[in-house]
């Protein structure tokens, strides 16, 4: 997918203004971060497994090249096949080499991230495959052929009117006259006609939540049935999964989805979550005949033993950007690629680079809330600021700041200077605002006045007062 | 494609900075493996015997999975035809090729269509069993095999299921022992928590997104073995 | 919680920037309190900046730079005592790690953090303190500051003590716990987000009726009364270790002029 990451500030001034999409994020924010809570509320051991899905990853993390070699040993012996790519573009060529192999016309895709990240849909398009996202949020996205804006409910910021624009655009066989203002309506006509296209798929993509060592078993986690349907009808299965998604046993799996549901959508567990294993077995009535896991690096080896490996934790679940105010204030578009709010922000520089992404580690108060719901305990606002010390290190921060920055540094060893300075700006500053305490308009400082007032100084500062006081208390004393 | 292989893996050593693991790092990752030890339970999943029974129905219910008790599998049919008609389904079914469903007494109920095998577009409503219950979610447990097609699971619109309160367990990881006890996992194991859902049109959940919308659990008491294990 | 403290600690007062050059009535209030608790206060002249706009920026030499001078100003004492839950945090949460590879200053920023205190927690969880000897007739509303939240755990002390200061009625901010915008440079870096932010929380505090706003950090006080001030709002805003002091009223509330006389 093409980033706009570097255009975020002009990004973030459309996403103010779009009322329809402000509406929306108010909706989520408040559904989103009320269910977790509740869902938290009733699992007294939430906190400790915290606890035990980062020990579980860490552990992962450490061990990944001896996990991803058992995984794939165990899907050989299941009658699968394992294709590691080191790229996006040796991944979208071995997706394509399977289809082409497989005499493949329609591919239905179940929701997955990392086929965005490798934008597998155009590839598919252009090598003359007809992809049809199956994920409902997914398919509507995919017809207005824009990206997902959040990472588990990919068209979070439309309103259902959006979504009726797209259905009576792209179904033109149906009755143009046809209402559809109930939800109910829009579910029954995507599943109506999505069925088909589940039905003559010859390929199914998913994605993979989780990849298990000790089975050779890939996890997804839905709530449509879609990834099911994905990865049962076609002849061939295809899971594109990044590779460190790999836990090693299915109890390790079964820990860290107690975590995931509660955390993502509040819900105690989703409703479907399917662990597959290989093509059909001989006697089974259904299920593909191939099964395809291709791995994906795309970055992620390169993270281990950086400053940056924890965020290899991340199980996708959303609840960052669910509770973060950036992202509630502009959405995930803004943010510019597949990856929004913190964990985007975190992530997408080491995908595709600093100098692209550099807005979104800046783009935080640090205020921690982030860090404060990941359910692996993903310290987000410290990389972030890891990428900001990358940026100041190259050169990257820009002018203003660096020398804004040095200025106040070069006082601030100085305690002679730095009081007399204090004292002149506190006095300048205090007498221009006497009149109404506050001022309107503070030169240089457009980035504040322009948006809310600048309450004036006291006019004198404390360390002024404090040695006056000092000064008389000796005086008293002496007499 | 073995290069890309050597190449990923040898990228994963040079940044954790050793060579493959050998040794006792290799041993007790391989023991960590085999002993597939369990990491901490919580305490509702650790629910047994009727409690685990009542736990299972309550979760279940809150997911909008309906449940109805029976005594013994005799009354299936009954319970099945009774269901269908209160929600103005046809009397037709696609059961599972279940030894277990097999034995239900079809015959008592005639006017119920009974076809068997793997689900197919126009089906309406499916009957399987199911390999477990989890309490702890109300989950229930599915695995593909000759006696359990996968689709019947997901395409019909109403999915009715037949488990033995036998089988409720506490926990997922009870559920990992009764299936690793059968043997190598099967191409698809469901862990099916109520009817199929989304949220994606402004965060309201409507249920039937691609899967069943409506799921009937029947649970039927009685089986071989004592209540529930732990 | 810590351990019980020497009679008659000796209290570095960390004044910060903000309380320095805006609003000294912070840094006497802070004094006051802490001196009622049984505290001798010192305020060391050669404390400047916590280094955290460095630190932020990602300009850890600044930061480590200005770290070790507030080191070597403070660490005689045996606490330090911030009115700022931002700049506590700072010296509690970062100094370590900002120092970690100094063989000579890491151990001595790690020293200091187990001595280095948010105001309202300090006089509560090392103090003691219970109640307070003030007033106030009028409702109040409580913003907490994102660092002191949820770096240093700072929330029920200021509400319990708050809930002793006679006449007050406390009334919770919806969404007290979000970010007000404010963020350091963020503000000026991101204005727009900021703004949004800003103008959501002062929704949010007008909705609650309360005639006052208090919280513990200037940054975000600033910040909010900016907003709240622009907005034509009547909400007077003021630092919470000001009514606790029982000295709210004498100084304009933030972002007022003085009510003058005659």
């Amino acid at each position: 997918m093409e980033s706009t990451s570097h255009a975020f500030k002009d990004n973030v001034h459309e996403a103010l203004r779009d009322e329809r999409l402000q509406r929306a994020l108010g909706k989520m924010k408040v559904g989103f971060q009320g269910n977790r809570r509740r869902a938290i509320e009733r699992l007294p051991e939430f906190e400790a497994l915290r606890d035990e899905g980062r020990a579980i990853k860490d552990h992962v993390l450490e061990h990944l090249d001896f996990y991803l070699e058992r995984f794939e040993s165990r899907v050989v012996e299941a009658g699968g096949h394992v294709h590691w790519c080191r790229t996006a573009a040796e991944a979208r060529e071995t997706i394509a080499r399977i289809c082409r192999d497989a005499g493949a016309r329609t591919v239905t895709k179940g929701k997955s991230m990392v086929a965005e990240e490798i934008a597998i849909n155009d590839h598919l398009e252009r090598e003359g495959f007809e992809p049809i996202e199956t994920d409902l949020g997914e398919y509507i996205i995919q017809l207005r052929r824009e990206p997902p804006s959040h990472i588990i409910a990919p068209a979070v910021h439309l309103s259902k009117e959006d979504v009726a624009e797209a259905f009576y655009a792209a179904h033109r066989d149906l009755d143009p006259e046809r209402s559809l203002v109930e939800p109910t309506a829009l579910i029954s006509e995507a599943r109506a006609m999505l069925r088909q296209k589940f039905q003559q798929a010859d390929v199914g993509i998913t994605g993979a939540n989780f990849l298990i060592a000790e089975t050779g078993s890939t996890v997804i986690v839905t709530n449509e049935g879609n990834g099911d349907l994905t990865q049962t009808l076609p002849r061939v299965h295809v899971v594109l999964a990044s590779l460190e998604k790999v836990v090693p046993t299915l109890e390790d799996a079964s820990t860290i989805l107690r975590l995931l549901a509660r955390s993502a959508t509040g819900q105690e567990f989703s409703a479907y979550t399917t662990f597959s294993t290989g093509p059909r077995r001989p006697g089974d009535p259904d299920g593909p005949q191939e099964f395809h896991v291709v791995l994906l690096d795309n970055g992620r080896t390169a993270m281990l033993g950086t400053e940056f490996q924890e965020m290899l934790r991340c199980i996708r679940c959303g609840a960052c950007m669910n509770h973060c105010p950036v992202y509630a204030s502009v959405g995930g578009h803004a943010y510019g690629w597949v990856y929004p709010g913190p964990m985007g922000a975190v992530l997408t520089p080491s995908l595709i680079g600093v100098d692209a992404a550099g807005h979104l580690p800046n783009a935080s108060t640090f205020c921690g809330r982030c860090e404060s719901v990941c359910p692996m305990r993903i310290p987000l606002p410290k990389m972030m600021r890891h990428w900001r010390e990358k940026e100041y290190a190259a050169g990257l921060t820009p002018a203003t700041q660096r020398w804004g920055l040095g200025f106040w540094a070069w006082f601030a060893r100085r305690p002679g200077l730095y009081h007399l300075g204090t004292r002149l700006a506190a006095g300048l500053l205090g007498r221009l605002g006497r009149r109404q305490g506050r001022l309107r308009r503070l030169p240089l400082a457009g980035g504040w006045t322009d948006w809310r007032d600048m309450p004036a100084p006291e006019g004198r500062t404390f360390q002024q007062l404090w040695a006056e006081r000092r000064e008389s208390a000796r005086r008293e004393d002496a007499r | 494609m073995s290069e890309a292989r050597d190449r990923i893996l040898g990228s994963i050593r040079t940044s954790l900075k050793r060579g493959p693991l050998d040794g006792e790092r290799l041993a007790a990752a391989e023991d960590r493996l085999a002993a597939h030890r369990r990491n901490l339970m919580p305490s509702r999943a650790r629910a047994a015997g009727e409690e685990g029974i009542e736990l299972f129905v309550r979760m279940a219910t809150e997911v909008a999975a309906t449940v109805e008790r029976l005594a013994t599998p005799q009354d299936v049919p009954d319970a099945v035809a009774a269901y269908l008609a209160q929600h103005n389904l046809p009397a037709e079914l696609r059961v599972a090729p279940d030894p277990e469903l097999d034995a239900v007494p079809w015959e008592r109920r005639p006017t119920l269509t009974v076809g068997r095998g793997r689900a197919e577009d126009r089906d309406a409503t499916s009957v399987t069993g199911a390999v477990a219950g989890v309490a702890e979610t109300g989950t229930l447990v599915m695995a593909s095999g000759p006696a359990h097609p996968t689709t019947l699971n997901l395409m019909p619109d109403t999915h009715i299921v037949v488990l033995r309160t036998d089988r409720i367990v506490g926990s997922y990881e009870d559920a990992w022992d009764v299936l690793r006890a059968r043997g190598a996992l099967s191409r698809t194991v469901n862990f099916i928590t109520g009817p199929s859902r989304t949220g994606d049109i402004e965060q309201t959940i409507q249920l039937g997104a691609h899967g069943p919308r409506r799921l009937h659990i029947l649970l039927v008491d009685g089986g071989d073995g004592d209540g529930a294990s732990a | 919680m810590a351990d019980t403290p020497p009679a008659q600690p000796r209290v570095g007062l960390f004044v910060t920037c903000l309380v320095d050059i805006f609003r000294p009535t912070v840094g006497f209030a802070a004094v006051n309190l802490l001196e009622k608790a049984g505290c001798r206060v010192e305020v060391p002249r050669a404390q400047t900046c916590c280094g955290q706009p460095a630190y932020n920026l990602g300009d850890r030499a600044d930061a480590a730079d200005l770290a070790k001078r507030v080191i070597a100003a403070f660490e005689g004492f045996d606490y330090v005592v911030a009115p700022s839950g931002s700049c506590a945090g700072m010296i509690k949460e970062h100094y370590a790690e900002l120092l970690k590879d100094d063989p000579d200053w890491g151990p001595r920023a790690h020293r200091l953090r187990h001595r280095t205190w948010e105001l309202v927690s300090f006089l509560v969880d090392v103090m003691g303190m219970e109640r307070v000897e003030a007033a106030y007739q009028g409702t109040v509303t409580y913003h907490d500051s994102c660092s002191g939240l949820r770096e240093l755990g700072v929330r029920e002390q200021p509400r319990r003590l708050l809930g002793t200061v006679g006449g007050l009625s406390l009334r919770e901010l919806p969404d007290a716990e979000v970010c007000c915008g404010f963020g350091g440079t963020f503000c000026v870096k991101y204005p727009e987000i900021s703004n949004r932010m800003v103008e959501d929380k002062a929704e949010k505090i007008e909705a609650t009726g309360a005639d006052m706003l208090l919280a513990g950090d200037m940054g975000c006080l600033l910040n909010m009364a900016g907003k709240l001030k622009r907005r034509g709002s009547r909400v007077q805003v003021r630092h919470v270790a000001e009514v606790l002091a029982g000295v709210a009223g004498e100084a304009a509330p933030i972002g007022e002029a003085a009510v003058r006389k005659g």
